[in-house]
């Protein structure tokens, strides 16, 4: 049975811990935050996009989603800005600021 | 195996955000496009040396990975998933377990090239059906940037810094694809982020899919330690391997083949160039530095040639 | 011990030679070679991996050990805390022999006494048979699910592991009804749900983790004696948590670990013809080790001599000797006490020996003083 990590803040008293630090389920990391880590993003401009998807391998936070053959919107609660995927865009479908 | 980039694209994602690496770190970017080698359906356990990708991916009680995952310690990673695949073939053996799974450790070049090369060396001559993964960033990264056997030379880390007396790091990288291609597994690899990660999405595929040991060396840059401006991370990549600093090559069942070989050989300064722990070489007097660099570059490139020639 | 194994037929033996242990994967080896069992067998390629790989095993749902001795369990060393802390029940069969240097192959109990805060349970044996018995114990007690450790299974190197004994074994059939199946909570090759095991914890868990993990070693002495108790009713063989030698009336006693025992057992049964109120103490639980108990099983001695084949070099004794001083201290003991250190290196320890150690007793009471309180056994001075 999935491991339930809402009982497992900081605060949580010895006994409530998982027997052996191990959870049982998987990417319980969405639960956590990285998108506050920049406040500069990237931006996806929807008309410019060919959806040819070269921007969604190189994203290191997995922050563009892909389903059905297309991308989705960026995560933002997860991306941390790094602007690789401005560089990866052959049609300009995105911006942000400082990255040419 | 037929390669189609967008339909590779399509699969689950494998690795969930929330993990804690670097923004631009190139060892998750290596990391989500080798678990697209995976076929829809199957099952995998992760291994995990201890390093930058452990300590941030598996932060208590957040788990990035979709899969079953282990992280013991630094050192032994090629041995914990001998371990593992070991305790599938007995309990498939005995009957207790009926779906597929597939077995692929993670280790950077610490605990690949370094500390963890005995329990690598073990794991890939008993030829467990297994895939290591190195990424390689080319230094021990998690604790600080220091220099490893993975590092290239001359490389300004914080254990050969770049001094009065010290051009930085004295030695050559080690050659690790053809330390483990001479253990004689069914199948080895080099490769890194370029031609839109085909090289490296088939390739993960066929290391996945060989039976027996396996072994990838994907260069994984790192902005912090090689202090280039994070988003050129796939022109660094791309300048790696038109330099030939790093080339893209396999060695399947003891044979070795070259997978690209550029129109035009850049320069190797094109490579160090971007690169702030290779500032120094740029000065005014260290252009023999420049030089001796490119000297075992054509060296390392030509006896790669040679190899494959034959 | 290898008989033990096979008949166990446990999923994943991952191994390294190193005397005196060596004979335990060559034998299971065999094994695996004629179909005696359906273990996999990984001959790695040190004992690092061997417990790597059988960590691996036992978090990927199977029953896993290996078997070590010495500097193989001294390279093993961050891996045995790693286990622990991960509450993998898996074994260690491990032969005891003195750690380099200088390099020596044969019995003290320097390598497992060094382990002994590495969260595993220990648990040690006199000779073959009880070697035999506790290996066939081993698994019902690491996999109590209130337990959920990982053990070790002690024996002397060469003074046990390789003496010819006969010694009385459970039918095949017998044992694997008694061990039964491993049936973990959570495992990697759990198909039902993923889990991942070995986590970074940051200082807010890394207390509340090591907390955790002691209540599985709170649990152990219970679960012993339980398991023991079910053993009895099948072979007739009835274990503790220490056994008591004719300790009831004695006014001298010795605490001891191993096969040492026996020869004081000698000892005490020639002194014991002559009239003399000596009795002996043999410590089968060392990890936890079950200090109250201990306590007031000599609560009546008068005087007590603590018998480490491991060197502490604290300048004031070694590890079975704090723990029992400590134990008789917080019991409010006025015995007064010794502690030797013993048979290092394979050293041989003569009827005779325990004889002085228990004229020396005798001379404390007497004098009302223990004197030196550090000493050696058998040494040339």
């Amino acid at each position: 049975m999935a491991t339930d990590i809402s009982k497992l803040g900081v605060k949580a008293k010895w006994r409530d811990l998982t027997e052996g630090m191990v959870v049982a389920g998987a990417g319980t990391s969405r639960e956590f935050n990285t998108g506050e880590w920049s406040a500069n993003k990237p931006v996806f401009i929807e008309d410019k996009c060919k959806q040819c998807l070269l921007c969604a391998p190189v994203c290191p936070d997995s922050s563009i989603p892909v389903k059905d053959m297309k991308r989705g919107a960026f995560d933002y609660e997860h991306c941390k800005g790094c602007g690789i995927c401005v560089k990866a865009c052959p049609f300009g479908a995105i911006t942000m600021e400082g990255v040419k | 195996m037929s390669y189609n980039f967008k339909e590779t694209m399509n699969k689950p994602e494998r690795l969930a955000p929330g993990h804690r690496m670097c923004a631009g770190c190139g060892g998750t970017i290596a990391v989500r496009n080798v678990l697209r080698g995976l076929h829809e359906g199957d099952k995998a356990v992760i291994g995990n040396a201890t390093g930058c990708l452990e300590v941030s991916t598996f932060t208590y009680p957040y788990t990035a990975w979709e899969d079953s995952y282990i992280h013991n310690a630094f050192e032994n990673a090629g041995a914990t998933l001998s371990g593992v695949e070991g305790a599938y073939r007995a309990l498939k053996k005995k009957g207790k377990l009926d779906e597929t799974y597939k077995f692929i450790t993670f280790g950077g070049d610490g605990g690949t090239y370094d500390i963890g090369l005995q329990s690598l060396s073990g794991a890939m001559e008993r030829n467990h059906d297994m895939v290591y993964v190195c990424y390689d960033n080319g230094a021990y990264m998690n604790t600080g940037i220091q220099r490893s056997s993975a590092t290239p030379m001359y490389a300004d880390t914080t254990t050969t810094p770049v001094g009065t007396q010290s051009n930085g790091k004295p030695q050559n990288r080690k050659d690790l694809a053809a330390v483990i291609a001479a253990h004689d597994v069914p199948y080895v690899a080099q490769t890194t982020f370029v031609q839109n990660f085909k090289d490296l999405h088939i390739k993960a595929e066929k290391a996945i899919y060989t039976p027996g040991a396996a072994f990838l060396n994907i260069m994984a840059p790192c902005p912090r330690g090689w202090r280039y401006n994070t988003p050129d991370i796939m022109e660094i990549c791309k300048l790696g391997v038109e330099t030939c600093y790093w080339p893209l090559f396999e060695v399947v069942e003891g044979k070795w083949i070259l997978n690209y070989e550029p129109k035009k050989k850049l320069p190797v300064e094109d490579f160090l160039r971007p690169q702030g722990r290779f500032k120094h070489l740029f000065k005014k007097g260290n252009e023999d530095l420049l030089e001796a660099f490119q000297k075992e570059v054509d060296r390392r490139w030509e006896e790669l040639q040679f190899r494959c020639s034959r | 011990m290898a008989i033990a194994l096979r008949q166990i037929n446990p999923d994943v033996f991952p191994a390294f030679p190193i005397t005196p242990s060596t004979e335990i994967p060559q034998y299971f080896a065999s094994f695996v070679a004629n179909g005696q069992v359906d273990t996999e067998f990984i001959p790695v390629e040190s004992e690092h991996s061997s417990m790597s790989a059988a960590i691996g095993a036992s978090a990927a749902g199977a029953r896993s050990l290996t078997a070590t001795s010495s500097c193989g369990m001294a390279y093993m060393w961050e891996e045995l805390y790693i286990a622990a802390s991960n509450r993998l029940p898996l074994a260690l069969a491990l032969v005891n022999r003195a750690l380099s240097g200088p390099i020596n192959i044969n019995c003290d109990h320097s390598d497992s006494m060094g382990a002994r805060d590495s969260g595993w349970i220990q648990i040690y044996a006199e000779n073959n048979q009880e070697a035999y018995d506790n290996m066939v114990q081993a698994y019902r007690i690491s996999e109590h699910r209130d337990v959920r450790l990982p053990i070790m299974i002690c024996q002397d190197g060469f003074i046990t592991s390789h003496a010819v004994e006969n010694i009385e074994l459970l039918e095949d059939e017998e044992v694997k009804n008694f061990v039964g199946e491993y049936e973990p909570e959570n495992y990697l090759l759990n198909p039902e749900c993923p889990m991942a095991v070995g986590p970074y914890s940051i200082t807010d868990y890394y207390m509340e983790a090591k907390r955790n993990q002691a209540e599985g070693m709170r649990n152990v002495s219970r679960v012993v004696l339980e398991v023991a108790k079910e053993y009895a009713a099948l072979s007739g063989r009835e274990y503790g948590l220490f056994e008591e030698y004719c300790l009831d009336d004695a006014e001298t006693a010795m605490v001891i670990i191993g096969s040492a025992a026996g020869t004081a057992k000698d000892a005490v049964d020639k002194l014991r013809a002559a009239g003399e109120k000596v009795g002996l103490l043999k410590i089968r639980l060392y990890r936890p080790f079950p200090a109250d108990e201990i306590a007031a099983a000599l609560s009546h001695v008068k005087a007590i001599a603590v018998m480490d084949r491991a060197e502490g070099y604290t300048n004031h004794g070694g590890p079975l000797g704090a723990d029992v001083m400590a134990a008789l201290f917080r019991a409010k003991s006025d015995a007064l006490a010794v502690n030797y250190i013993y048979g290092l290196g394979g050293r041989d320890v003569r009827v005779e020996d325990a004889e002085g150690v228990f004229a020396t007793l005798k001379q404390m009471i007497k004098d009302g003083d223990a004197g030196e309180t550090y000493r050696y056994l058998g040494i040339r001075e």
